[in-house]
């Protein structure tokens, strides 16, 4: 790309989480952007702070003392911007925030299996949790549904239904028991509402709404007809309402949002836009994968031919919610994934105590333990929650696996601080079980959403960051599915380097093998599946596919899809050390 | 870095802002003492809503139906009033279902609100009120101890605290609680049946303070009727020692017990409150340091969670943990004599 197409322009680009803030630096090095550094500081949207900005002041103090630029005055401790001549202050300011409770949301729609899943989708692309749901097949009377709002105080309601210049009587009804709802609420706690339903009746919705509701916004036809489901709109939409509504939750949202001159994003939402943009960048055949393991929420987007889906689970996150979590799942699917010989009560408290203090880390190997198991299962349920909303071409060969991916990309505090590499990539493999051929990459430093935000300042940024390596190739991963006995052989595989040297390796199912191919180096890498194992190429198809190296090199994973785990807890705990060691324990 | 505080506090002035959840009405003034018992702020609100469609029952246009309804915003009606009459040689009529009043009359339509509930708030601890919330609470000042918790049943009550905790790790049980204890707040340690808290409830008690809970029972703490204060967390943890000593050497003491939920955002969080006489007021607590050698901290994370310890070295930059991770820490001299490593965002200053 020629160097004068890119602008001449420092970013700062912040993000502003449930327990870190970061900030990082990208600059023009040699006519490229590039990811410079980053400082980070525990985030202060809670007590006693209550104010994001100390936060963010401290994690751009953090990035100065890694840098040695001078990005904040010295007296007023304001953002130096534009750049200054004597190299102190930078350009632009982008942000993404993910710190704030849950966003209580109504979710209203017309078809139970139409119009309210699209809107149900439209609210899961942004850190909702919903509290009611509104359709057809609803038999309350308006003013039991008026009552049930009035119980759950919602800070959102997003409303769908009615195809463009279809129905319209129904949809006035509810819209009837919503504004009397909100009408009864006080002033300051009226909800946003986002209409993205029949088009027609946009006016009414005015009427009817618009001086009761904290905001009103109207979209474009979540479902315009029945066959289509358009949700972009909507998605941005909602992100800028989520935006409005956190500055009025949350002090120094406002002065963030200045500083980034309105590009100010939900994070799950620019970790969404990013990748809806690499996967049509990179016309992925098949589909590029984000998830994102935080404090605030678990989050999955999932790009096919520039169609984004995009999941935001608070209900699997890691902070202050996580008790909850034993609301989504059983605790004994959480002890599948221990390695070690820890009880079911102990992680029960770890929970608990997990909850109390979001932001604190596993200090000893036995929580590290149980923080990856925790972590394997919400991400583990995460995925598997997104992927019923893949689109129908995204769908698996096989039911309940994964569709076959381009690329893997994982981020969030407890995928990047694992204590090794091997670990990380490990904790992807378990949980989100991959099929086929694909790279997977480590965001370690969390830019990725950055990225999407930053893209609002140049296009270029996004492609020109990734590319100069700011993430870590774990290596490329060849998932075998077969129908095979622990121990049977599945798949002869023989990697040819560059330099003409080669090394082979008899897979056996049930186990993980490597192949050593260190980043920045490619290779020839021939399969030649037995029993009609499936490497990626097809039942029993052999072939040679070029592939790139990792931190780990060829990791070859043929533990079965779904993964087979032992429901003897020796033998289980037995494997699990045995896939560690493997990955460099 | 900056530091969260967490207030184990001998003597200190505690500014408390008590509200109610709905707009109402205060019924104290500005320096007025008060007790923890006495009610501050009342309101009253709809547990519930009546929508009549007065042109649906009727057939008739929204209009239409507006001239019919007899009621008025407003308007206080009993069980049976008549909301709105029909024309005819024969009308028919529609009667309020419950008491209630009316929120809205139009558009064809009568919205009601019936079923009042009423809410009172209490002081929740001795005090002069400093401010007047208008409609919606005051702002309380008092001096004396104050013993932060971690977890709260939403109760609040006060009365005198006796002890039965010998040492921070003691268990309290369904024997521990005899008819003595009657009417008491009681300082237990760590709780592990549901008996023990049935049994606190049928003496009952006016509040327990307890170091440590079982996860499994938090559904039923909830349900207890008097608060219930957990110091330390989930699990068999034994009660902080700066927690032990002040609760301790406070026994018999008059205490509140403000067993409120632990809001990250707001800040509110579970408390004792032991009301102490001075002569000049002392300082107001500090809700948040910078990490200095010197401190005293508490360690909130598994294995050293609840653990007491002076902050004895700051090492610069990312200090490698035994799981293996890279994060700033600080080594911390234990009252045991060990010194342990442990990452900044695992501990909280006392003060």
């Amino acid at each position: 790309m020629p160097a004068s197409l890119v602008q001449n322009e420092s970013i700062l680009a912040i993000d502003v989480g449930a327990t870190t803030t970061r900030a990082v630096l990208f600059d023009v090095v040699e006519g490229q952007y590039r990811f410079v550094a980053s400082g980070q500081a525990p985030s202060t949207a809670e007590a006693p702070f209550k104010d994001i900005g100390i936060g963010v002041r401290e994690a751009i103090l953090s990035l100065q003392k890694v840098t040695g630029a001078t990005l904040l005055g010295a007296q007023d401790q304001n953002l130096i911007a534009p750049a200054q001549p004597d190299g102190s202050g930078v350009d632009a300011v982008v942000a993404t925030l993910s710190a704030g409770p849950a966003v209580k949301t109504v979710v209203v729609g017309l078809l139970s299996d139409v119009s309210l899943q699209s809107a149900r989708r439209l609210a899961e692309s942004t850190y909702s949790r919903i509290v009611d749901t509104l359709d057809l097949s609803d038999h309350r009377r308006p003013d039991q549904q008026m009552d049930s709002i009035l119980r759950s105080r919602p800070d959102l309601v997003v409303l769908a239904g009615g195809t463009d210049g279809g129905a319209s009587r129904s949809i006035q009804k509810m819209l009837e028991a919503i504004g009397l709802a909100c009408y009864l609420m006080p002033m300051e706690k009226r909800p946003m509402v986002l209409y993205a339903g029949n088009q027609k009746l946009a006016n009414d919705v005015k009427e009817l709404l618009g001086g009761h509701v904290g905001k009103l916004e109207i979209t474009h036809n979540v479902r315009p007809s029945l066959e289509t489901e358009d949700l972009e709109p909507g998605r941005h939409e909602l992100a800028l309402l989520m935006m409005k509504l956190r500055q009025r939750q949350i002090k120094g949202v406002e002065e963030l949002n200045l500083w980034s001159a309105g590009n100010l994003l939900p994070t799950a939402y620019a970790q969404g836009r990013v990748i809806r943009f690499l996967s049509k960048l990179y016309e992925s055949t098949r589909g590029l994968l984000s998830v994102n393991v935080g404090a605030s929420a678990t989050t999955v987007a999932a790009g096919f031919n520039g169609e984004l889906t995009l999941g935001v689970y608070p209900q699997y996150a890691l902070g202050e919610n996580l008790y909850g979590l034993l609301q989504q799942t059983d605790i004994a699917d959480i002890m599948r994934w221990m390695q070690l010989d820890i009880s079911s009560n102990m992680l029960r408290e770890y929970l608990f105590q997990k909850s109390l203090y979001p932001s604190s880390i596993p200090a000893t190997k036995d929580e590290q333990a149980l923080s990856q198991a925790i972590a394997r299962q919400a991400l583990y349920l995460a995925v598997h929650a997104a992927q019923k909303d893949f689109p129908a071409h995204a769908r698996p060969a096989r039911v309940g696996m994964m569709p076959p991916l381009d690329l893997i990309l994982g981020g969030g505090g407890v995928i990047s601080e694992q204590s090794s590499l091997g670990q990380s990539l490990l904790l992807l493999l378990d949980a989100i079980q991959p099929v086929g051929i694909m790279p997977i990459l480590l965001d370690q430093n969390n830019l990725l959403p950055l990225l999407g935000v930053a893209a609002s300042r140049s296009h270029y940024l996004p492609v020109q960051v990734i590319e100069s390596g700011a993430f870590i190739g774990l290596g490329t991963v060849v998932s075998v599915i077969a129908s095979a006995n622990y121990g049977d052989q599945v798949l002869r595989a023989r990697l040819a380097y560059a330099d003409g040297t080669e090394a082979r390796a008899e897979v056996k199912f049930g186990g993980l093998e490597i192949l050593p191919l260190p980043s920045g180096q490619t290779g020839r890498l021939s399969l030649q599946p037995l029993r009609r194992s499936d490497a990626g190429l097809g039942p029993g198809r052999s072939g040679v596919v070029p592939v790139t190296g990792g931190a780990l090199g060829v990791v070859i994973d043929a533990r079965g899809r779904p993964l087979q785990i032992p429901s003897d807890p020796v033998r289980r705990r037995e494997l699990m050390k045995r896939w560690s060691y493997t990955v460099g324990g | 870095m900056l530091a969260p505080v967490l207030h184990i506090l001998p003597l200190a002035t505690i500014i408390r802002e008590r509200t109610l959840p709905v707009a109402g009405k205060v019924n104290v003034h500005v320096n007025q003492r008060v007790n923890p018992t006495d009610v501050i702020a009342e309101a009253s609100f709809a547990r519930e809503h009546v929508l009549l469609d007065v042109g649906r029952t009727f057939g008739v246009s929204p209009a239409a139906a507006d001239k019919l309804i007899r009621v008025q915003e407003g308007d206080r009606l009993k069980q049976g009033a008549l909301v709105a009459e029909g024309r005819g040689m024969f009308p028919r009529a529609i009667n309020a279902p419950r008491a209630g009043r009316v929120m809205l009359a139009g558009g064809g339509q009568v919205l009601m609100e019936v079923g009042d509930a009423r809410v009172e708030l209490r002081a929740g601890l001795p005090g002069v009120v400093t401010q007047v919330l208008p409609e919606r609470g005051v702002v309380i000042r008092t001096a004396g101890a104050l013993i932060q918790g971690v977890w709260g049943n939403g109760r609040i009550d006060n009365g005198l605290m006796v002890s039965v905790l010998e040492k921070p790790d003691d268990v309290l049980n369904e024997q521990r609680l005899d008819v003595s204890l009657r009417g008491s707040v009681i300082l237990g340690g760590h709780v592990r049946d549901l008996e023990t808290l049935k049994a606190a409830a049928e003496l009952p008690v006016r509040g327990l303070i307890l170091s440590s809970l079982l996860s499994p029972l938090m559904g039923a703490a909830f349900q207890m009727r008097y608060p219930i204060i957990v110091t330390d967390g989930f699990g068999a943890m034994p009660m902080n020692s700066a927690a032990f000593k002040l609760l301790t050497t406070n026994n018999k003491r008059e205490v509140t017990v403000n067993a409120e939920r632990f809001d990250r955002y707001s800040g509110n969080r579970p408390e004792v409150i032991i009301p102490l006489p001075v002569s000049t007021e002392p300082p107001e607590p500090n809700n948040f340091e910078t990490f200095a050698v010197g401190q005293t901290v508490h360690l909130r994370h598994p294995p050293t969670a609840g653990m007491i310890g002076t902050l004895s070295n700051l090492p610069p930059g990312l200090s490698t943990l035994p799981s293996g991770i890279r994060v700033p820490a600080a080594e911390v001299k234990l009252e045991n004599g060990e010194t342990v490593l442990v990452p900044l965002v695992n501990l909280e200053v006392v003060g």
